[in-house]
């Protein structure tokens, strides 16, 4: 609410700006506004030169999506985006709720006990961030095909989980470091177990940023390609891969269905941001404002 | 009976004692201050108290018991926090409440004991707001309420006034006093604040360096500091504390038991000034420091044998009273006088002391006294 108000005022205060803000965000925001247009498209209009801004609106790529789509000769194909679209949200979910309980235990321990050399243990921990995955995607999967992880479910959560921990356990650290330490003394005194200053003081402080690393994960992990393309198999393959394999084979190149699996792609980002947005911007704020 | 006693109570941080060998009584119904500057360690003392803080050394024991490595629950203690440390997720309601579940008291109970405390510091209207919604002063209400709200053993408070406008402060100082006078429990205050701590306490600990420079009422603390550092962190404006030597007692100065006249060296002069009568057992020739307050001093208009010509440096006004430093050579005063004194910048006086408002302290800072 708060920065509703604070942008008006800066609108009122520097049209210019505000102009040229307005300007660049369209320029930002045309390529998604395009997609969503195709989407909506038949295989006809979507290859339409000049392009197309009027048309007869279709839903028949939305179907498809979840069915079937036509080959160039003419033969029903099995998409099977509804599978992809499950693994996608399941193996994401579930991989950043992992990593969240973990990391915020680690977070908490890290920031409240430290132990002899903790800013190493924590560099460390953002060291398997440092190097490039395509760097060690080959050793993560030939160890993955030898314990018989390759392709299934465990093995690309935990994976994620893995990938999800180290920005999770820094950031979570960030906002246990803000809060007041007074306040937790204050519930030794008034009884509480350490326990209980975890889950009943510190915990329900950090909801935002509990949030705003949530939201940061999902999108990642919900993003990442690389990974999935060589550790997921048929049954347990993400959208983003699916949607690459999509392109050619025996569907052929059909813009339309292209876009409307994206459309839907773009929507849980959309939605959770929509959702946790005040969460977020307290969550991106936090500590920056005097308490 | 609520008690708590210190014995020999150290705390080493690596190199550093913060805390060396207090030894502190606090009787129930007592309030007693620990007064000092930032980083004697009066906080850590408190800390100790409340368990937050691992002793390294020494004995503390609440209501007669020995609590060391006892939990801060276990020791049933109540403290109020600098920064208030209100729970910020909970209503007011809510905070007050806290301290009440982990003595599992049933739900009525609670509300009842929740109700009479809201009662008593007036937060009836603000009791479903979080804290982040309050004001300074409710904030620090909610906090003392929080302590009161169960029967603990006693009370500790950490600066409970430093974050107050100077209004509000003298109103709390009064409600935190008329609470806790009702309470019959030893409490302990945590303050840099001199004013608080003569205000509030019934024994003030003045605390330097880990150590407990005097502890006195605050009669006793203001009028018989033990040594130079408590005469000099007392009172304000701050205590003159002038370099001098001891020439000797004049024998026909005896002026009874309360005091003696001695003659000093002070600067390029010599005054004879009505002191402690065992100052007069010192050798003459002896260095001491004479501390004399600002409104131990007068401006007379005649030298006088217990005077010193002095020359009117900055004058301060300080609304009823005007506070004038002077100087005299190396030496410098402060003095307080009047508000209609007419005293002008660089007009040469004399300075007399006042009989009997003279410190006299010894080489090792002690003061000398019979």
């Amino acid at each position: 609410m708060a920065a509703r108000v604070v942008s008006r005022d800066v609108r009122q205060a520097r049209p210019g700006w505000a102009a040229l803000a307005t300007v660049v965000s369209l320029i930002y925001f045309f390529p998604v506004f395009w997609i969503i247009l195709t989407a909506f498209k038949t295989y006809n209009d979507a290859l339409a030169v000049p392009p197309q801004w009027l048309f007869t609106p279709t839903l028949d790529n939305f179907f498809s999506v979840f069915s079937r789509a036509m080959t160039y000769q003419g033969a029903a194909v099995d998409t099977g985006f509804d599978l992809f679209f499950f693994n996608s949200i399941f193996i994401a979910m579930t991989s950043v709720a992992i990593a969240l309980v973990i990391g915020t235990a680690a977070a908490y321990g890290f920031s409240r006990y430290p132990l002899k050399g903790n800013d190493t243990y924590l560099f460390i921990i953002l060291t398997t961030r440092m190097l490039p995955p395509i760097v060690v995607i080959i050793p993560i999967f030939i160890m993955f095909r030898e314990v018989g992880l390759s392709g299934t479910y465990v093995g690309v959560i935990l994976l994620y989980t893995a990938f999800n921990l180290p920005f999770t356990i820094w950031m979570m650290k960030s906002f246990f470091d803000e809060l007041s330490r007074e306040v937790e003394d204050a519930a030794r005194m008034d009884g509480s177990s350490e326990v209980k200053v975890f889950f009943k003081v510190c915990l329900p402080q950090v909801i935002p940023g509990l949030a705003a690393t949530a939201v940061f994960g999902l999108i990642l992990t919900w993003n990442e390609y690389l990974f999935a393309l060589l550790l997921t198999g048929v049954e347990t393959r993400t959208v983003p891969v699916a949607m690459g394999q999509t392109i050619g084979g025996a569907i052929g190149v059909r813009w339309g269905l292209l876009a409307a699996i994206e459309t839907l792609f773009l929507i849980p980002v959309v939605a959770v941001t929509f959702l946790l947005q005040n969460q977020l911007l307290r969550g991106v704020t936090f500590g920056t404002v005097k308490r | 009976m609520s008690t708590i006693a210190l014995q020999r109570l150290t705390k080493v941080f690596g190199d550093l004692t913060a805390v060396k060998a207090v030894d502190l009584d606090v009787a129930a119904g007592e309030v007693v201050c620990l007064l000092g500057p930032s980083g004697c360690g009066k906080t850590t003392t408190l800390r100790m108290i409340a368990g937050l803080e691992q002793e390294t050394d020494g004995d503390i024991r609440i209501g007669g018991n020995r609590v060391n490595g006892q939990t801060p629950a276990q020791r049933n203690v109540a403290m109020v926090f600098q920064f208030y440390a209100l729970y910020p997720t909970l209503t007011v309601e809510e905070n007050l409440a806290y301290p009440l579940h982990a003595d599992g008291l049933s739900t009525t109970e609670i509300a009842a004991r929740v109700r009479t405390v809201s009662t008593t510091l007036h937060l009836d209207t603000v009791l479903q707001q979080r804290p982040g919604q309050l004001a300074e002063g409710e904030k620090q209400r909610v906090a003392v309420g929080r302590a009161i709200v169960r029967d603990p053993n006693c009370f500790l408070f950490d600066e409970p006034l430093s974050r107050l406008d100077v209004q509000l402060r003298e109103r709390m100082r009064g409600q935190i006093k008329e609470v806790l006078a009702g309470l019959n429990k030893a409490t302990v205050i945590v303050t840099h604040d001199q004013l608080e701590a003569l205000t509030m306490a019934d024994r003030i600990a003045v605390m330097r360096q880990g150590v407990i420079e005097q502890c006195a009422s605050p009669h006793d603390i203001f009028a018989k500091p033990a040594n130079l550092f408590v005469a000099g962190f007392i009172g304000t404006p701050q205590m003159n504390l002038l370099p001098a030597v001891l020439v000797g007692a004049d024998d026909c100065g005896v002026r009874g038991e309360a005091s003696a006249a001695i003659r000093f060296r002070v600067g390029d002069g010599t005054a004879r000034l009505a002191v402690d009568p065992a100052v007069g057992r010192l050798a003459p020739e002896s260095s001491v420091t004479l501390g004399v307050r600002p409104r131990g001093l007068e401006l007379v208009s005649e030298p006088q044998e217990d005077s010193l010509p002095a020359r009117i440096d900055l004058i301060e006004p300080m609304g009823a009273e005007t506070l004038l430093h002077l100087v005299d050579g190396k030496l410098e005063f402060r003095i307080v006088v009047d508000r209609r004194s007419g005293a002008r910048v660089g007009e040469r006086v004399n300075l007399r002391f006042r009989p009997g408002q003279t410190h006299v302290f010894d080489a090792s800072e002690r003061r000398v006294a019979s």
